[in-house]
């Protein structure tokens, strides 16, 4: 569904991304790991063609369409989500609002404002709270849930588990496992090997801007040793 | 509507409203005309408001977008011969197509840059009042007689114009809190956000831009009828400014503190100009004063005051 072939992107002069090739297929949940600086996020932002990192070369196909050239409006309508890390909420909306503004609360198909406070019950407790006010396991709940009001077919994940307490994540894990359930193909990217390893179909392990290893858990967790190689990680 | 009995601000702002419509059964004509003015001040301040508190941008275009609108009335009713309603319309549609061509050229740029464009943009339009004689009359300005046209005494004015300003405050309320007003808030928050989430951030703040130029030629339309004049003064870059002005008084971001900027403004040039030739030098006080002790303007402090009681309890 999701495929990237040979991708380098650049933040200026600094060659970031060398070549990083990947898919996702419907269903399916690909963590990308790797260290802080090699190319994770970088990887997330070239699929969404946002302003920074340029690619300059390798391509970027979605159901055999090339995205390359699209703008990232261009690309959300494409069905293609991102949540992106530190979950950059919208500080002077309130959370009804960052999903009303996605869909109107008339809504009967798809994800609609009562489907999205059912999966995520906390946020409807918390309606009225702008995203300034919320917790950083209800923030990321709120980016997720607002990623999901474009009906999304494939869902770009940038550190979701980054500075929540164990058990908000497991609540997310619960969430992301759910999304695959309806066939949605989700791109995980990670730090987090426990939440990664616990989540993931298949693994791609990054560094200094190539892919340097990829398979299936069970591979991964069969054969540890590139997990040490890569990660540091006994 | 019924949100807009929700808080008792609201309400507070329904009362006062209230106390507005009635003003001209009590009050001298002056006063009426500086009410009226007040009124029309607050429609051009709300349009700035639009863009600068609600998307991010703030221009400093509209006073030339609100005066296109006044000359456009003042030539088609009093040089032109068209009846007062269609003259009016054609204004606000002028008013609304430069905005358009405004909002195209200036929306990719942001911050200091949008400033500097649209005063650059203001200026062209100034420039043009004061050279194309022939249509503007230069810096003699047009002259009409609009209002005794359509045969309205000063308070007759001011509940027309109180009608048609209540109308365009709905509409712009109505506009602002709409999903399209929430993705504008959005875009001030955060642009390549908006654009990750399949929003064409530039066409949302051109129909932004188009919208808020609609609203400013409305203003500059009832003004054209109140005024009876118009010179290239009406669209130069102090008109702009004084929006402007009107909006941060009252509260960027609020919407309904325009009326709030707009009569603190107004009211006091007219006061302290009874007093002293050195107004303007009494009016630069009073805003560096609410500047420095309440930088959200009147009706966004009372507004953080009013959210810290309620806190509190």
């Amino acid at each position: 569904m999701l495929e990237i072939d040979g991708l380098h992107s650049y933040y200026g002069d600094a060659h970031v991304l060398q070549g990083v090739s990947l898919n996702v297929a419907p269903g399916e949940i690909v963590a990308l790991l790797g260290r802080n600086g090699m190319g994770k996020t970088t990887t997330i932002r070239s699929i969404m063609n946002l302003r920074q990192p340029v690619v300059r070369q390798g391509e970027i196909r979605y159901r055999g369409e090339r995205l390359n050239d699209l703008s990232p409006h261009a690309i959300a309508r494409r069905k293609i989500a991102l949540v992106p890390q530190g979950r950059r909420l919208f500080a002077s909306l309130t959370v009804t609002e960052h999903l009303t503004m996605l869909k109107p609360a008339s809504a009967k198909h798809g994800w609609t404002i009562a489907r999205a406070f059912d999966a995520f019950p906390r946020l409807a407790e918390r309606k009225h709270h702008r995203g300034n006010q919320l917790s950083g396991g209800e923030r990321q709940m709120l980016a997720v849930a607002r990623a999901l009001m474009i009906d999304p077919e494939v869902v770009l994940m940038d550190e979701p588990s980054e500075g929540l307490a164990p058990v908000m994540v497991q609540a997310l894990e619960g969430v992301i496992a759910a999304l695959r359930g309806e066939g949605l193909g989700i791109l995980l990217v990670e730090q987090n090997l426990y939440s990664a390893l616990a989540l993931a179909d298949r693994i791609y392990l990054i560094e200094t801007g190539r892919i340097v290893h990829h398979g299936s858990k069970a591979e991964l967790e069969a054969d540890p040793s590139a997990l040490q190689r890569y990660l540091g990680v006994h | 509507m019924s949100a807009l009995f929700t808080s008792p601000l609201r309400i507070f702002w329904l009362a006062l409203l209230a106390c507005g419509m009635l003003a001209p059964l009590f009050l001298p004509t002056y006063y009426v005309s500086v009410a009226t003015q007040i009124l029309i001040f607050a429609v051009l301040a709300m349009s700035v408001d639009v863009l600068a508190g609600f998307a991010g941008r703030t221009p400093l275009c509209h006073g030339a977008i609100f005066g296109t609108s006044t000359y456009v009335v003042l030539y088609c009713a009093a040089h032109a011969g068209l009846p007062l309603p269609l003259a009016m319309l054609l204004g606000v549609l002028a008013a609304t197509v430069l905005a358009a061509v405004f909002g195209l050229l200036a929306v990719r740029t942001s911050g200091v840059y949008f400033l500097l464009l649209t005063l650059a943009l203001g200026l062209i339009v100034w420039g043009v009042c004061l050279r194309w004689t022939q249509v503007t009359g230069g810096e003699n300005g047009l002259r009409g007689q609009l209002r005794a046209q359509v045969g309205l005494s000063s308070r007759e004015l001011y509940a027309a114009v109180l009608f048609v300003v209540a109308i365009v405050t709905f509409a712009m309320w109505r506009f602002v809190r709409s999903p399209f007003g929430l993705t504008l808030r959005g875009v001030k928050d955060g642009e390549s956000r908006m654009s990750s989430l399949g929003y064409n951030v530039p066409l949302h703040l051109i129909i932004a831009f188009t919208a808020s130029g609609y609203f400013a030629g409305i203003a500059g339309a009832l003004y054209a009828v109140f005024n009876d004049f118009v010179s290239p003064s009406t669209v130069q870059l102090s008109q702009s400014v004084s929006g402007l002005l009107m909006a941060i008084v009252g509260g960027i971001g609020t919407l309904f503190g325009a009326f709030v900027g707009a009569f603190l403004i107004i009211a006091l040039e007219q006061a302290v100009s009874m007093f002293t030739e050195r107004w303007l030098m009494v009016l630069g006080l009073t805003f560096i004063g609410i500047m420095i002790f309440a930088p959200e303007g009147v009706l966004g402090k009372a507004r953080l005051i009013m959210a810290a009681r309620k806190l509190q309890k």
